[in-house]
């Protein structure tokens, strides 16, 4: 089965007025004839400099954005007609680990939990496990989180999305800014759940090494447009010119990833 | 059953949420509790500028305005504040992802809306029975604590309505919903009969819930009406909170397509 089926998805927006009396702005296309399909289980990376439409990306499958035109499924539901089965089936993670920050670790669990009608009594043993593999303290379980590092908080966000045992977990830049222990500790916990639990796992980043570790294929986005989708190996070989999926990245977008990270960071 | 026992935790947890984080601001909240007593003590104390035989029943008067206007504003306020903190934090798009209906997630902070403006309103009238000695030998509390719980759901409805602007706009959709607030505060006869305002805006005034449960809180308390006598305005108002929270309920749900199309909801990326 599919977990993911795009057909010539397009999405725009139009940028702010500059006052009440400004001139209306052209739209601006964020996603232009998007298409491909994700088989299930697999992991699709998701490569693009910043505004290249990685995130806008997510957001329509886990139906945070409408489409201005085309057709979006996830296991074969549409993401516009049929939102709440979508929603059953999926979990983000974002770059920005986006809580309650006064509020501790469980306290956001608790609520997360709730969301998705699951007993408070279960969610906490399955949160504590997970935070225990990803190597939180327990002495911060009932911290707040802004008392918390940024790597602290992004363990946090992946116990949010795991849960809910997603069948599709949509990872936006999940180890940026991460310090190496934390990204491993991440990464490892990512293979865990994909030889575990099957899921399909769609993971937009900016690190290459972590593309050519985790995903089976990977699509490289560019003003919009997937301009390459194949993988990591095959790409390397076909754009890399030697330099490996890096090269391939600066062949195809002319944009320097590590660059990108920084500034994300 | 399943469902109903999913969105019941829903509810509960977006209830539980926000005390949660009540009791993260504890030190804030005593400051608005306090800065509440003393605005209503204040307009309560107009009353006892003009000397004379009235003076009780003025006070009495502008206290239950006070009260009910305390509620009213904690009410709307806390319905858009839960949204708008949503906002800044970033965490509506978590809420708004779950599979839980929206309407359930609207009900949850409602009814945290309603309890906390209870507890808020029951410290302000602590206030008043501290300093006032009131008039209420012949006030029927059962009569009026009746209507107060009808006008919550006309209330609740105007609360939605108010709520969408935060979900537009994270840094000025809160202070937007004070325009509701500020229109009710003038037309509904907090603190004066409806028949001084100019004919035009009596008109606004009898599309207000709020004139309605003044009105019969007044007759409850000051001049004792029973229940009897103020059934027909608590069925008034029960119906007029079945037009309402359906319509708040709908304008959020336009609302919400409105920031999905235009990518309103994301805060960062």
């Amino acid at each position: 089965m599919l977990a993911i089926e795009c057909v010539d998805v397009f999405k725009s927006f139009r940028p702010e007025r500059e006052s009440l009396l400004g001139r209306k702005k052209p739209k601006v296309a964020a996603l232009q004839d998007i298409s491909f399909t994700m088989p299930e289980s697999e992991c699709l990376g998701i490569l693009g400099p910043n505004g290249s439409g990685k995130s806008t990306l997510i957001r329509l499958i886990c139906t945070l954005l409408l489409p201005d035109r085309g057709e979006l499924k996830v296991f074969g539901r549409d993401v516009v007609k049929a939102p709440q089965e979508v929603r059953r089936l999926i979990h983000r993670v974002s770059v920005e680990a986006s809580f309650f920050k006064k509020l501790s670790a469980q306290e956001n669990l608790d609520y997360a939990a709730g969301l998705y009608g699951l007993s408070r009594g279960a969610a906490r043993s399955r949160a504590q496990e997970i935070l225990e593999r990803l190597g939180l303290p327990r002495a911060k379980y009932r911290a707040p989180l802004e008392e918390m590092s940024r790597g602290q908080q992004q363990k946090v966000a992946i116990a949010r999305a795991l849960l809910t045992s997603p069948t599709l977990l949509l990872l936006d830049e999940p180890t940026t800014g991460l310090d190496p222990r934390s990204r491993r500790d991440v990464q490892q916990f990512i293979e865990e759940i994909r030889h575990d639990y099957g899921a399909s796992i769609v993971l937009c980043t900016h690190d290459m090494q972590e593309a050519q570790r985790l995903c089976d294929r990977v699509a490289v986005l560019r003003d919009g447009r997937f301009i390459a989708l194949d993988t990591p190996t095959e790409l390397a070989v076909r754009h890399g010119g030697g330099g490996g999926l890096e090269g391939a990245f600066l062949a195809l977008t002319g944009e320097d990833p590590h660059e990108e990270e920084e500034m994300n960071a | 059953m399943i469902s109903m026992r999913s969105e019941g935790r829903a509810m509960g947890a977006v209830i539980s949420r926000n005390f949660s984080l009540i009791r993260r601001y504890l030190g804030w909240e005593v400051v608005f509790a306090f800065y509440n007593a003393v605005n209503a003590l204040t307009i309560a104390l107009i009353g006892l500028a003009e000397p004379g035989p009235g003076q009780g029943r003025r006070v009495l008067y502008l206290a239950i305005g006070a009260l009910l206007w305390n509620f009213l504003s904690v009410l709307f306020f806390e319905i858009s504040n839960s949204v708008m903190w949503e906002r800044w934090e970033g965490t509506i798009e978590y809420s708004f992802m779950a599979p839980v209906r929206r309407v359930t997630y609207l009900l949850g902070v409602c009814a945290y809306a309603v309890v906390y403006g209870l507890a808020r309103t029951l410290v302000v009238l602590l206030g008043i029975f501290l300093l006032f000695h009131l008039p209420l030998g012949q006030a029927d509390l059962t009569a009026a604590l009746l209507v107060l719980a009808a006008a919550s759901l006309p209330f609740i409805g105007l609360g939605l309505l108010g709520a969408i602007m935060p979900m537009l706009s994270a840094e000025r959709g809160a202070q937007a919903t004070q325009v509701i607030q500020g229109v009710i505060l003038l037309v509904s006869g907090i603190y004066y009969p409806i028949t001084v305002l100019p004919h035009w805006l009596q008109v606004l005034a009898w599309f207000s819930p709020a004139t309605y449960t003044l009105t019969s809180v007044r007759a409850a308390v000051l001049d004792g009406a029973s229940v009897g006598a103020v059934l027909p305005t608590v069925f008034g108002l029960l119906g007029a909170g079945i037009v309402l929270v359906p319509i708040g309920i709908w304008a959020f749900h336009i609302a919400e397509r409105y920031a999905l199309r235009t990518g309103k909801l994301k805060r960062n990326g």
